[in-house]
């Protein structure tokens, strides 16, 4: 199956029709950046770890090296879109309001992970939190903390 | 600005030309298009590569998340005249529409403010009023990082 052909709205659509969870990798299979980027997803039961396999497009300083910092933010955002999706099973995606990125350490040539956590759900929009880090999970190189909203559905 | 009073960039910050030597600003086609003292303006064109969600073909927020760090960058440079490793702090952006499909979009940032050891900056992305903004930001860069090395111009 060519994921190109499968939108990711037609995905959330038909993981609420069957009353299960999205599948997230087919997700993120059909978001062109997040492709382009290299996201992966490893779920484990509610546990969702992202994953972004170190590639020479990924570098915005060269002389360090280090990552993009817009690519680390790209990458904490598109986690948090996922960690939302998977909890709040709506038909359309979140859409992002606002991100606050703080930048810990600078993010080296190798994989990046990060993990996202609702912090409140309400109505219509949520509170969200996310961290990247690279070999220590308790060495983050970035935060993010953002508000997603809810598409009415 | 008196034209004997061009600003000094680094060479992969040239104005009307695309950045070079940044691989990920490169994958975006990012291009500097004016420089001042203190101001930056940039440029990524529309990509199907860039698409957040394939079925509105709105560009992913991570996207521009790049663009604007990577604008906000350049003022720095271009308002401390030096070449210093800098690195992002913080960067807060929020989100004011969605990006219209096919239309380039731009940044303007500016460094507002140096002090020995940070630069405050703010921004706006925009198609091409920048009345009416896509996103705008705020960032906080630390100077002269990587161990206070001077970068060769």
């Amino acid at each position: 199956m060519n994921p190109q052909s499968v939108s990711p709205r037609a995905i959330l659509t038909a993981a609420r029709e069957a009353g299960t969870k999205p599948d997230l990798a087919a997700l993120v299979a059909a978001i062109p950046y997040a492709r382009y980027l290299g996201i992966q997803v490893d779920r484990k039961g509610t546990e969702i770890t992202t994953i972004l396999p170190f590639a020479q497009h990924l570098i915005g300083n060269p002389v360090l090296p280090a990552l993009h910092g817009g690519v680390v933010g790209g990458f904490l955002e598109t986690t948090a879109m996922l960690q939302a999706i998977f909890e709040v099973a709506g038909a359309e995606m979140p859409r992002p309001v606002d991100i606050n990125i703080d930048y810990l350490r600078s993010g080296r040539p190798v994989d990046t992970y990060a993990r996202a956590v609702i912090t409140k759900e309400g109505r219509r929009v949520i509170n969200i939190h996310a961290h990247a880090w690279q070999e220590e999970h308790d060495r983050p190189i970035a935060t993010l903390r953002g508000h997603l909203l809810i598409p009415e559905s | 600005m008196s034209d004997t009073d061009t600003p000094p960039t680094l060479p992969q910050h040239r104005a009307g030309f695309a950045i070079t030597g940044v691989p990920h600003a490169e994958g975006l086609a990012m291009t500097v298009l004016e420089i001042g003292d203190g101001t930056a303006l940039t440029m990524i064109p529309y990509a199907d590569h860039l698409v957040g969600d394939p079925e509105t073909r709105i560009i992913h927020g991570g996207v521009v998340t790049s663009l604007l760090d990577n604008a906000c960058g350049i003022a720095v440079t271009s308002k401390t005249k030096r070449f210093g490793a800098i690195a992002t702090l913080d960067l807060r952006i929020d989100y004011m529409k969605p990006a219209t499909p096919d239309l380039a979009i731009h940044a303007f940032c500016e460094c507002y403010r140096v002090t020995r050891s940070v630069a405050f900056v703010r921004g706006i992305a925009f198609h091409t009023d920048r009345a009416d903004p896509i996103a705008a930001c705020v960032a906080v860069f630390m100077l002269n990082t990587a161990g206070r090395r001077e970068v060769k111009p």
